[in-house]
């Protein structure tokens, strides 16, 4: 079968935005919900349980709430900019949704339809330029708010982002160096099984990239600014940071646009990482639309259904795995958060693209295929550079206590660590 | 100097942050399939009250209907905070009985003295709480209101029985 062209791509294309953002929208509502109701779990509370079955008309509650509530605007603020900025949270996030895969390709009576909004050959480069977008609302909502908390948040916001913008490019520099491509449904198919000859690695590259995708996780987190990286928000510290003075639908907007975010990532670790739609151990939704229009595979209505849901099913554990941590732990210092960008993320990304280039290189002088066993030599080497910095580089140096820089006055007698000696850099 | 600080020595250059972390995230996993919850769904499940819960008064009435208060006037002379007002009148029979009976249970700390020093055991109060109101005019309780009341009346200390056993 033919992929779809001509007026019926277009229809195809309408079908699949209107489709797709309603999706994403019901989802960002649906995590809200999950959200509490993990937060209430995890507290042993039992979460909203008052609206409808199983309180899941909260949500519906929650966005009438913000739309008849007063909407204030502080005095002297910049009325364009604090109009613009809950916009700017949300659209990128959003917009960012339409180059990930969804699916298979579904066979239509007009042709093959790919389940992807806008197949961008620069995939890649469109992910880190409208993710990094994101931040621009942060920074807008704390400057144009004029107040000092929100100004605190916006620049904490724009510094992080900078540093874990680092550390998420970086971090997909060996997926491009094992795919060979930047379109996001290419790395899908690298890492299906085309079998031998196919330039497929047959195992999600959270496998052979484990450190690569621990990485992206964790700038992901930084990223989507959650705990244990909310330093924008901040809630103990800075009132509510960048949108401490949002009110209404203006605040909805960046509650949403955070939720989006947070969906957002998650779809692009499971692209990037887990595999995407692929289902594991099953050879039958290997299918792939090669650029000169052949089809590989057999494409099947019940296959599109059931990789969709494959998708699904890993974003959303990201999405509660990514709820989880946020209960869990507590906030990064400022200068934690810098140092594991600068100084622990950023040497370990370039050391370790120089070892999966050198480790690429030295497999494919050595004649061995791309496949299987390829993979399964990439995947021993990352775990044991994993093990590596874990148990060796964990203790003291990944995220240091405020008492490893200057000894607690409890273990020198009762008196603070004598100064550094003039001359001598403190650390 | 009763009692001792425990003093915790924090982990130094030795703490594991993958370690902490991971025995973080095992508790609040833990608890987050744990589906017993502490949650009480107040409307729908309510407390057990203790017996000698001091909640809204109540009048005890006679069988024929009639408040039992002989209009002594002890309990408005005991109450800490005046809340009780207390018009005593006499019956044709030479009865003294409370014309006007009232009690702004707003301004009622519910010490429960006025229980205490009734000689004829009239005025009670009760295990009961929730009585929110629209104006403060209705939280002053008329006797015909305190008599149509019917939750269970709290029981007194026993100085025999100190802990109620």
């Amino acid at each position: 079968m033919d992929p779809i062209s001509g007026g019926a791509f277009v229809a195809a294309a309408a079908i699949k935005v209107v489709t797709f953002f309603v999706l994403l929208l019901v989802f960002v509502a649906l995590s809200t919900y999950f959200e509490r109701k993990i937060a209430g779990f995890i507290q042993d509370r039992s979460g909203p349980n008052r609206v409808g079955p199983l309180g899941l008309l909260q949500v519906a509650a929650d966005g009438l709430k913000f739309i008849l509530k007063e909407e204030l605007t502080p005095a002297g603020a910049h009325r364009f900019f604090f109009f613009l900025a809950p916009v700017l949270a949300l659209v990128p996030a959003t917009v960012l949704f339409g180059v990930i895969p969804f699916a298979a390709p579904l066979p239509t009576p007009w042709g093959l339809v790919e389940m992807i909004v806008a197949d961008v050959p620069i995939g890649f480069l469109y992910v880190l330029a409208i993710g990094s977008l994101g931040v621009y609302g942060v920074v807008m909502a704390g400057w144009s708010s004029n107040s000092k908390y929100s100004f605190l948040g916006g620049l904490r916001g724009s510094a992080q982002m900078i540093s874990y913008e680092i550390g998420l490019a970086m971090s997909l520099v060996p997926v491009l160096m094992l795919t060979g491509d930047v379109a996001l449904p290419e790395i899908v198919a690298a890492q299906q099984n085309f079998g031998p000859g196919s330039g497929s690695y047959g195992a999600w590259f959270a496998l052979p990239l484990m450190l690569s995708a621990l990485i992206f996780v964790v700038s992901g987190l930084a990223e989507t600014n959650r705990i244990p990286f909310d330093l924008p928000e901040a809630e103990g510290e800075l009132v509510g940071g960048y949108h401490t003075e949002y009110s209404a639908m203006k605040f909805g907007m960046f509650f949403l646009g955070e939720y989006a975010h947070l969906i957002t990532v998650s779809s692009l670790i499971t692209v990037f990482f887990l595999g995407g739609w692929d289902i594991p151990f099953w050879r039958g939704d290997d299918i792939r639309v090669l650029a000169d229009g052949t089809v590989l595979g057999n494409p099947a209505w019940w296959i599109t259904l059931l990789t969709l849901g494959s998708f699904t099913l890993k974003t959303l554990l990201l999405v509660l795995f990514f709820m989880w941590v946020r209960w869990t732990i507590p906030r990064f210092r400022y200068d934690q958060l810098m140092d594991l960008g600068w100084k622990v993320f950023l040497p370990i990304l370039m050391v370790y693209i120089m070892g999966t280039g050198v480790a690429v290189y030295a497999l494919d002088t050595a004649g061995v295929p791309v496949g299987l066993r390829y993979t399964a030599i990439l995947t021993a080497l990352n775990v044991a550079a994993v093990g590596l910095l874990v148990w060796g580089m964990d203790r003291g140096a990944l995220v240091r206590g405020a008492t490893a820089r200057t000894r607690h006055p409890a273990a020198t007698g009762g008196r603070m660590a004598p100064p550094p000696a003039a001359g001598s850099e403190a650390e | 100097m009763a009692g001792s600080v425990k003093v915790v020595r924090r982990p130094e250059e030795q703490a594991s942050y993958v370690r902490a972390v991971s025995k973080g995230m095992g508790i609040t996993l833990k608890h987050l399939l744990n589906p017993r919850k502490v949650t009480q769904q107040y409307p729908d499940e309510k407390w057990e009250l203790s017996p000698r819960m001091r909640g809204t008064h109540r009048m005890a009435t006679h069988e024929d209907g009639r408040a039992k208060c002989v209009g002594c006037g002890l309990c408005p002379t005991v109450c800490p905070v005046n809340c009780i007002k207390l018009v005593p009148a006499e019956d044709e029979n030479g009865e003294r009985y409370a014309a006007v009976y009232e009690i702004d249970e707003f301004r009622c700390i519910f010490c429960g003295f006025c229980q205490e020093v009734c000689p004829v055991e009239a005025i009670h109060l009760g295990a009961h709480y929730e009585n929110a109101e629209y104006s403060r005019e209705r939280w002053v309780y008329d006797l015909e209101r305190l008599t149509a009341l019917d939750h269970p009346v709290t029981a007194l200390w026993d100085p025999s029985d100190p802990a109620s056993e």
